[in-house]
């Protein structure tokens, strides 16, 4: 079995305030996946809001807010265990984060060996 | 040691259930565990000397007393014993400080505590859960290895070995009986809690049929937990929702089996059956242990017994969802995983349930065939007697066996 971090984005800050059927619904995937004993992390949310978020760039340069060059930002991440990337990849799919027009990032995890 | 030679004679055995764990806690604080044969022989003695002097001069008035005095007695004779011989021992069963009279303290309050002490010491983390129930069984609960190998419908060599195995261990575990601190009982509340709780599980989803072993099993659990939340130490939020959980359990106890002995569905129990008393028990402890914010397993299930054991409220099963989810979160296991599934066919329906359901691919769980027999009844009949039919053959000789059979001849009769 291999892991596999989903890192969930979304778009606008407004959507980081689900409403209780969106949570409920989330609730819902989050314990299926750990009821087919894959859950590996239940891991956190990442708040986006100013007083919160920093991003530190070179030069000393640091800015209020999350990183968003890319026009979406990071809210949270589970880690998940799976025999290959694509049936993580069906489990993300599930993700009620879509409705919101946000997005899901499937990465392999890959552990370093401390010497 | 073992209570047969006592059974014929029915006062006997009763107090042997009930005071034998007493004595043997008490006399092992003084022993010290490394010397518990000497303890046990002790009160071997004691019941035998009674089963012989009641049958000539009548029971005396307060029996368990002139038990007390007898085991006492031979205490007090054997320390004189070895002290002569042995003063290495006897250094080892010096009073303990503060402590002037070596009366054996089976008054109240030292006895509590030794009870206390010795549950704390039956419950070692590195014992096998199996060993684990039988050793509680035996020493904090005063069942023979007869009773034991009947509740587990196992032979007696098989449980005389893990009694054997456990007690070893127990022995040599040098835990410190006599000075229980309140660091080693923070250390060790987790798996005392941890085999209460098997052990009324033990009970409640027993394997045998007789239903009074089943209910003594949950009893002797419920007095166990009892005796945690009298002391201060161990009165906490775990224990109390661990109590309100069995109290929950145990009220549905006789609507669990119909005249037949065979296991009635929950859906099918006569709710008149429920024991209102230890509903109300349970929402007591219940509320007591949500006192502070912490949640455990026992918290949850308790939560979700508790919805269980109020049908009326239209949004119950939303709850018990939820809580299902968060308990799923906490620790995985798979009945957790199947009474989730059961609990999202009530609130989403019976095709989505599949869904989830089927992703858990229990293939070997006979439980699992049951709900997705129970959850294809009025989607896929063909598929529903597949389902019990592998239930069927993955289910032991067993009265579920009997509700299985009736539903496949029933699906197929359509």
């Amino acid at each position: 079995m291999k892991e596999f971090m989903l890192i969930f984005r979304i778009k606008d800050i407004e959507d980081f305030k689900p409403t209780p059927e969106q949570i409920q619904e989330r609730l819902n995937w989050l314990a299926g996946i750990a009821a087919q004993n894959k859950l590996v992390d239940q891991g956190n949310s990442l708040s986006p809001f100013t007083g919160s978020a920093k991003t530190v760039r070179s030069g000393n340069d640091v800015t209020d807010g999350p990183y968003t060059e890319i026009k979406e930002f990071i809210v949270g991440y589970i880690i998940v265990r799976a025999e290959t990337i694509d049936e993580a990849v069906e489990m993300a799919k599930e993700n009620t984060i879509f409705k919101l027009g946000g997005n899901v990032e499937v990465r392999e995890v890959i552990k370093h060996k401390l010497h | 040691m073992n209570g047969q030679q006592f059974r014929n004679n029915s006062l006997l055995a009763e107090l042997f259930r009930q005071e034998y764990p007493k004595m043997t806690a008490v006399l092992c604080r003084r022993f010290g565990l490394e010397h518990m044969e000497i303890a046990e022989d002790m009160i071997s003695d004691a019941f035998l000397k009674a089963s012989e002097h009641w049958a000539v001069n009548g029971v005396p008035e307060n029996p368990a007393a002139w038990l007390y005095t007898v085991a006492k007695n031979k205490a007090r004779d054997h320390l004189k014993h070895v002290s002569l011989f042995e003063t290495r021992v006897a250094g080892n069963i010096k009073p303990e400080e503060g402590e002037n009279e070596p009366d054996f303290g089976f008054g109240s309050g030292y006895m509590e505590d030794s009870q206390l002490a010795m549950i704390f010491a039956v419950c070692d983390p590195d014992n096998s859960a199996e060993g684990q129930i039988c050793l509680a069984l035996q020493i904090l609960c005063g069942f023979s290895v007869e009773e034991i190998a009947n509740a587990f419908l196992t032979g007696l060599e098989t449980i005389r070995k893990r009694l054997y195995r456990a007690k070893t261990r127990l022995r040599d575990s040098g835990f410190q009986i006599r000075t229980l601190s309140a660091a080693s009982m923070q250390a060790r509340l987790d798996t005392v809690l941890k085999t209460i709780y098997l052990l009324f599980n033990e009970g409640y989803f027993s394997k045998t049929n007789d239903q009074l072993i089943r209910n003594e099993l949950c009893a002797e659990a419920m007095k166990l937990a009892v005796i945690l939340t009298d002391n201060p130490l161990t009165d906490t939020a775990q224990t109390k929702a661990l109590l309100a959980l069995m109290c929950y359990q145990a009220s549905r106890l006789d609507a669990r089996t119909a005249g037949t002995g065979e296991m009635i569905l929950f859906e099918e129990q006569d709710q008149n059956l429920w024991n209102q008393e230890l509903i109300e028990k349970g929402n007591y402890y219940l509320v007591n242990a949500c006192q502070d914010k912490q949640v455990s397993r026992y918290h949850l299930e308790a939560a979700i017994a508790y919805w269980h054991a109020h049908p009326a409220a239209p949004d119950r099963w939303q709850h018990i969802l939820k809580l299902y989810n968060q308990l799923i979160l906490i620790e995985y296991s798979p009945i957790a995983a199947l009474n989730r599934a059961f609990a999202l066919a009530k609130v989403y329906g019976h095709e989505k349930a599949i869904l989830e359901t089927e992703k858990l691919k229990l293939v070997d769980n006979d439980q699992y065939h049951k709900l997705l027999g129970y959850l294809y009844e009025y989607v896929d009949a063909g598929k529903a007697i597949d389902h019990y039919r592998r239930a069927l053959q993955l289910t032991g000789a067993s009265p579920a066996r009997l509700v299985l059979e009736r539903k496949i001849e029933r699906l197929t009769g359509i």
